[in-house]
């Protein structure tokens, strides 16, 4: 099993004949996922990469059974993509596009709330559920199905964790890239709630970022009900406050968001916590027994599983 | 991005919200001509940059008389600030505003952002006006007001009530509130703010409320919809290396290390400076060249951190997914070669198309450190810049 999407994922790309959403497309198509239509406005009755196009996402849902959209039209149309797609009752919907307005996404957060959807991103990798389906601009190659779920604010910085995971022999249940800015759909504590559902899921990966507080909410949840192992590391600990790192949701303003607050926040809640980037997958393997170096090493990393379970 | 005081209150006033009367001036002469016009027996002389704690560095300044501004005017143009929010190099000050001196009874605080927890806009507001908000919070969270705007309704008068009552202000006060922050919402909406902020906003003693003065941030990925107000960027307020990056769209914040890094996406290049400091060493900026950089921005990324004269080695740390390898690789060369590359270079990639990325830097005859991993490319970025002269 896996979490949101699998091989029963019928997916609509809307933005499907633009540049970003062409060449997305076609390495989706490739890996396996069942691309079943894509949306330009306009381009109705066409095909596209073998494809078949539609004018609006209510029509092509109804048409093709598609049960999630991905979306890489660009920022300026991108709420209304979200709400379109929102309004055809997709249950999952995920946004790639970055620099969307953060008031556009305050209308989308707020509809988001009485809908039969669920928002991965903005501004995000996308989700894949190795060996089953890949929706977004991950690299598929560097994924092997497995047990670990990785959820992470950071594109690149997956990649590499995820990459240091499949070295050492630990595949992934499902990799989502929840997205870096201020107002997403699906947060850590959503993701990690998930993950602790999924019976196919044995330990989690969860990858923040200095700004807001959603790692800190979600280590509060981790510490009461998930029995999982979970590795944590935030990215950030030398960033000067005040300035926007990149994403827009990553910077440390008024004294919130630090990295320190959320290491502090992880340890307490017994999560693994790991200093540097460079060793996320051993430490993952050394939890797992897999470690090639011995499972007893010693190492920077002291697991702190102190739970009190109440 | 930022805006200056004066064009920020501008901004405000055109949605109804009190400020005082007041003009920018840039030179000393305009500064005597002002506080005549302003015709009060007191103006004040407020020096205009990106950064608050401007007060306290001696950036503001009452006169009694058009003479006197324009002397404050002479000696307050041109002068380094330092600020806490400055940094230690300080900003030269190039512009003022003159304005109207009142007669202040109380002062709050008043502000709005986006809760990220709610993903609402949120009026945060406090009696102890004049002082940071930060520090309001460190001695007495509960001193901060906090009124959630949901975005279906919007505001409601009675938010201006919680508000108003709240800081303990009389009737006839919370009746002038209402109006007051309505503005100020709309201001906040209609501009795509990221942040407005009052501080302090002021009882007059004749029973007004005036932002006294004001903070305006603007969401930068909004403001394809406001050009106007993308017009009022002062880049002379920036470092004029992030301004020269931003020219190419590249992300870059210069920091005070030694060691440069390039890396795409904005997580890894976080982490990059994280594993750069954890192997003992300074980081000298942050910078994502971002998800699909061409071999010409790769060059001028090579050529801005260069710049930077305290950079000692470069630590290029690529995951390649979108950016090829190759396409990183050659950028890099064509870099080196074109600016007589003196300092050590590492650089450590990894994804799409790293054989060939490989190659190319190989097959250059110039003198790259290949890494084995993020941390191995550390280590050694670390260890050249330390042996470096």
């Amino acid at each position: 099993m896996s979490v949101l999407v699998d091989k029963s994922t019928r997916l609509l790309v809307q933005g499907l004949t633009g540049r970003e959403g062409g060449f997305h497309a076609q390495q989706m198509i490739e890996y396996g996922t069942k691309v079943v239509g894509g949306i330009t406005p306009g381009k109705g009755g066409t095909k596209h990469l073998g494809v078949p196009v539609f004018d609006t996402v209510a029509e092509a849902a109804r048409k093709t059974g598609a049960n999630t959209s991905v979306i890489f039209v660009p920022p300026p149309f991108a709420a209304d993509a979200i709400l379109e797609a929102m309004d055809a009752e997709l249950p999952l919907v995920i946004c790639i596009t970055e620099g969307i307005p953060t008031l556009d996404m305050v209308r989308v957060n707020a509809a988001l709330k009485n809908s039969k959807t669920r928002l991965i991103g903005p501004n995000c990798t996308g989700i894949i559920s190795p060996g089953k389906c890949k929706i977004g601009i991950m690299p598929g190659s560097i994924h092997r199905p497995g047990n670990v779920g990785v959820v992470s604010r950071s594109g690149t910085l997956t990649y590499e964790a995820v990459d240091q995971l499949s070295r050492l022999g630990i595949g992934q249940s499902t990799c989502i890239g929840i997205g870096g800015d201020p107002i997403i759909g699906t947060t850590f504590l959503d993701a990690v709630r998930m993950f602790n559902d999924d019976p196919d899921t044995h330990a989690i990966v969860m990858i923040g970022e200095i700004g807001g507080n959603a790692e800190e909410t979600a280590a509060a949840f981790t510490e009461k009900h998930v029995k999982k192992p979970v590795v944590g590391f935030i990215a950030g600990q030398t960033a000067p406050p005040g300035r926007r790192m990149g994403h827009a949701g990553a910077i440390i303003s008024g004294g919130q968001g630090t990295a320190k607050e959320k290491y502090a926040a992880m340890r307490a809640a017994g999560i693994y916590t790991v200093q540097s980037p460079a060793e996320i997958g051993e430490t993952m393997a050394r939890i797992l027994g897999k470690s090639k170096t011995g499972a007893r090493k010693k190492s920077a990393v002291k697991p702190k599983r102190t739970k009190k379970r109440r | 991005m930022k805006i200056h005081e004066y064009q920020a209150k501008a901004i405000l006033a055109k949605f109804g919200v009190p400020v005082p009367r007041g003009e920018a001036v840039f030179k000393k002469e305009d500064a005597r001509a002002a506080a005549h016009r302003l015709g009060t027996p007191v103006v004040v002389v407020k020096a205009q940059i990106h950064a608050g704690g401007r007060g306290k560095a001696g950036g503001v300044k009452l006169a009694k008389s058009p003479e006197e501004a324009a002397a404050l005017a002479e000696s307050i143009l041109g002068m380094t600030l330092v600020t806490p929010q400055t940094g230690p190099e300080g900003r030269v000050v190039r512009r003022l505003l003159i304005e109207e001196g009142l007669d202040i009874k109380r002062e709050l605080y008043l502000s709005i952002l986006i809760d990220r927890a709610t993903g609402a806009p949120v009026f945060m507001a406090s009696a102890a006006g004049g002082m940071e908000i930060e520090e309001v919070a460190k001695e007495n969270l509960e001193a901060i007001l906090r009124q959630t705007i949901r975005p279906e309704t919007g505001f409601e008068p009675y938010h201006a009530r919680k508000l108003a009552f709240g800081l303990g202000l009389s009737a006839e006060l919370a009746h002038v509130a209402l109006p007051f922050l309505e503005s100020l919402y709309r201001a906040f909406v209609e501009t795509d703010a990221s942040l407005v902020e009052i501080n302090p906003c002021v009882v007059t003693g004749d029973g007004r409320l005036v932002a006294l003065d004001a903070k305006v941030n603007f969401d930068d990925n909004a403001l394809f919809r406001h050009p106007e107000l993308a017009a009022l960027r002062d880049l002379d307020e920036e470092t004029p290396l992030e301004v020269e990056a931003s020219k190419f769209k590249l992300n870059y914040i210069k920091l005070d290390g030694t060691i440069a890094c390039m890396v795409n996406g904005a997580g890894l290049a976080m982490a990059t400076m994280d594993i750069i400091k954890l192997c003992g060493g300074n980081p000298a900026n942050f910078l994502d060249v971002g998800g699909g950089a061409s071999e010409e921005q790769v060059k001028n990324a090579f050529r801005i951190l260069l710049s930077d004269p305290n950079v000692k080695a470069v630590f290029v740390n690529i995951f390649g997914g979108i950016l090829r390898c190759d396409v990183l690789a050659s950028g890099v060369v064509n870099a080196a070669k074109e600016l007589k590359l003196a300092v050590p270079v590492v650089v450590r990639m990894e994804g799409t198309n790293v054989k060939q990325g490989q190659e190319i830097l190989r097959k250059s005859g110039l003198n790259f450190t290949v890494a084995d991993g993020m941390k191995d490319g550390a280590e050694k970025a670390v260890a050249l810049a330390r042996s470096a002269p």
